[in-house]
């Protein structure tokens, strides 16, 4: 097995083995990136030279005894997250000359656990999108067939992973962003409950719905990513204070005396049957194993598109407001005056997609609205919580499929919001319950990966992975790669 | 709910956006195509419900008011599209 076959967690081990120095590892990345990245369009900017040095300094640190978490593992970071120093896009146009001049709080936590940043991931603009289409920098290609999306927002990230251009990467899930493509490339990606990574450097799009996390080969590797992430940070106000759990710890519990609820209205009519049986069969596995599958219902989720797309772009029109021409990022030529400054920088600067849901935004809050879209959007939040509180006294964990279909081609679904924005359909409602969720690989339809959904109760981030590497230990979806980048 | 043109252009000033006459032909299009998915919502039964704004029903921390060091201009002011001296520069606002 060559180096880049290895999940995370093998590569931790040949380095606490001293079987590779983080050099190595970091050249042999750096090399498929540099020969394979070109197809692909997975990163936005390599930073192959401050990588090469993060990776002496690791193994630096490594001869003196000061072995961090992620000692010496390359990763990649959404281009979403502030990286000091190095241009921060946000796939976007407005932040194409941007450098920032700070670290996202999960950056610096990464970096001093010793990770090795390769560069920073394509992703839709603003992460607004379900197949990296929007994006300034062009679409991300699916390494499983490269005329077809790799999902979104956090696109570049799963598609750098699933063609082991990079070992592990952060993403951020606002309505699906982490999960929807982890499931088209057939990786392993989990959405935190809201508060437990901190928001801080991480550029906002919806405040009470975002969430980094982390997508890698495998549950192992996203409990070790998710372990030097996590905890609280006074500079997000919305970072919960509670003392960091321990995900690797249970990794290995059986399944025993363990209840999985199936959803009813995860499995409409509607749905591909292809992708409701193999969601079933992860079931039964599961089951084999010592779980007990149950029926609970969710009947609000139904709503839970319609909701997030008032409260996203409510709050996106409101936290886009800060991108004025004036202080940083893009300003048009020669405004004739400030209000002309404000509005040809920011329809120049933001694409199309960012600019519907601004307008979008910017009328459901306006006067005479706010009660009939935010506010009721916002009630319809709590029916919807409340359904996942009455599933959780039935279930210890919610199984569903992660997206209604398989990666589909470049360009199927561009000029349709609305087609496009129920690719996540099965994701939104995590996300308005503060839950947490992950999405693996459970199966291949056509040649093409596709996941399942596994949602736990708030904070029990551990189970779901505990859950989910026990599926791993039993099947072999999760090691399925594309035949893109020769061999895998 | 369908909306209109004028309806588009007087939202696209309040959200500090240029959008051309022709443009806004479209986007009503668009828009209207997005409100009428999200007009399902009315459907709901959410008089005696309360709104949820965060997902754990927590309210905000205060932080201690300490001073911290805050001089960053001159890693922040090269980021402007204009500057000058300590300033960010904008067209002219008062004649």
């Amino acid at each position: 097995m060559t180096l880049h076959q290895h999940t995370l967690t093998e590569l931790k081990a040949l380095l606490d083995a001293g079987k590779v120095s983080a050099r190595e590892l970091t050249d042999t990345f750096l090399a498929r990136i540099d020969a394979l990245d070109g197809e692909l369009n997975s990163f936005v900017t390599v930073t192959a030279e401050q990588a090469r040095r993060e990776a002496d300094a690791a193994d630096a640190l490594r001869r003196k005894g000061e072995i961090g978490l992620l000692n010496g593992l390359p990763i990649a970071h959404k281009d979403i997250f502030c990286t000091d120093g190095v241009r921060t896009s946000c796939g976007s146009r407005m932040l194409d000359n941007f450098i920032s001049p700070y670290d996202a709080t999960v950056v610096r936590k990464m970096r001093t656990a010793g990770a090795v940043m390769l560069g920073k991931t394509n992703m839709d603009e603003f992460a607004m999108g379900s197949s990296n289409e929007t994006s300034f920098y062009g679409p991300v290609k699916n390494p499983w067939d490269l005329s077809r999306v790799p999902g979104g927002s956090s696109g570049g990230s799963a598609a750098a992973v699933a063609a082991r251009l990079a070992p592990a990467a952060t993403g951020t899930d606002t309505g699906g962003s982490i999960r929807q493509p982890a499931a088209l490339t057939g990786i392993t990606g989990l959405k935190p409950t809201y508060g437990t990574v901190s928001r801080w450097g991480m550029i906002a799009f919806a405040s009470s719905l975002d969430q980094a996390g982390p997508m890698a080969k495998s549950a192992a590797d996203c409990a070790l990513m998710l372990q030097s992430m996590v905890g609280h940070d006074d500079k997000d106000s919305t970072s919960l204070n509670r003392a960091p759990d321990n995900y690797l710890a249970d990794l290995e519990k059986p399944l025993s005396g363990l209840t999985i609820g199936l959803p009813e209205e995860f499995f409409p009519a509607s749905l591909d049957g292809r992708i409701a049986e193999l969601t079933r069969e992860t079931a039964r596995e599961l089951e084999r194993q010592g779980a007990k599958v149950v029926s609970v219902s969710l009947p609000s989720v139904k709503l839970s598109v319609p909701a997030y797309y008032v409260i996203a772009p409510a709050e996106a029109s409101s936290n886009l407001s800060r991108f004025d021409g004036v202080r940083y990022g893009y300003r048009c030529q020669d405004p004739v005056d400030l209000m002309d400054l404000y509005k040809r920088s920011r329809s120049e600067g933001f694409g199309d997609e960012v600019q519907r849901r601004i307008l979008v935004g910017t009328y459901a809050l306006s006067h005479g609205y706010y009660d009939a879209y935010y506010l009721r959007a916002q009630k319809v939040r709590r029916l919807i919580s409340d359904d996942f509180a009455r599933a959780f006294e039935k279930a210890d964990i919610i199984l569903g499929p992660t997206s209604p279909e398989v990666a589909f081609p470049l360009g199927a679904k561009k000029d349709d919001p609305v087609t496009m924005y129920m690719a996540d359909v099965f994701t939104i409602a995590v996300n308005l319950a503060g839950l947490p969720a992950l999405s693996m690989p459970g199966g291949m339809i056509d040649g093409l990966p596709a996941g399942v959904q596994l949602v736990g109760n708030y904070f029990r981030e551990g189970q779901i992975l505990n859950v989910a590497h026990r599926y791993q230990q039993a099947t072999d979806w999760h090691r399925q790669a594309p035949t893109f980048g020769g061999e895998q | 709910m369908a909306i209109d043109q004028d309806t588009v252009l007087k939202v696209a000033h309040l959200a500090r956006l240029h959008v051309s006459a022709e443009q806004s032909q479209v986007l009503a299009g668009r828009l209207s195509d997005i409100l009428n998915m999200v007009d399902e919502l009315q459907q709901a039964e959410v008089d005696s419900i309360a709104p949820l704004a965060h997902p754990l029903d927590v309210s905000q921390p205060l932080r201690d008011d300490v001073v911290q060091p805050a001089d960053l201009r001159d890693r922040v002011l090269p980021l402007a599209p204009a500057s000058e001296g300590s300033c960010f520069l904008v067209p002219r606002v008062i004649e």
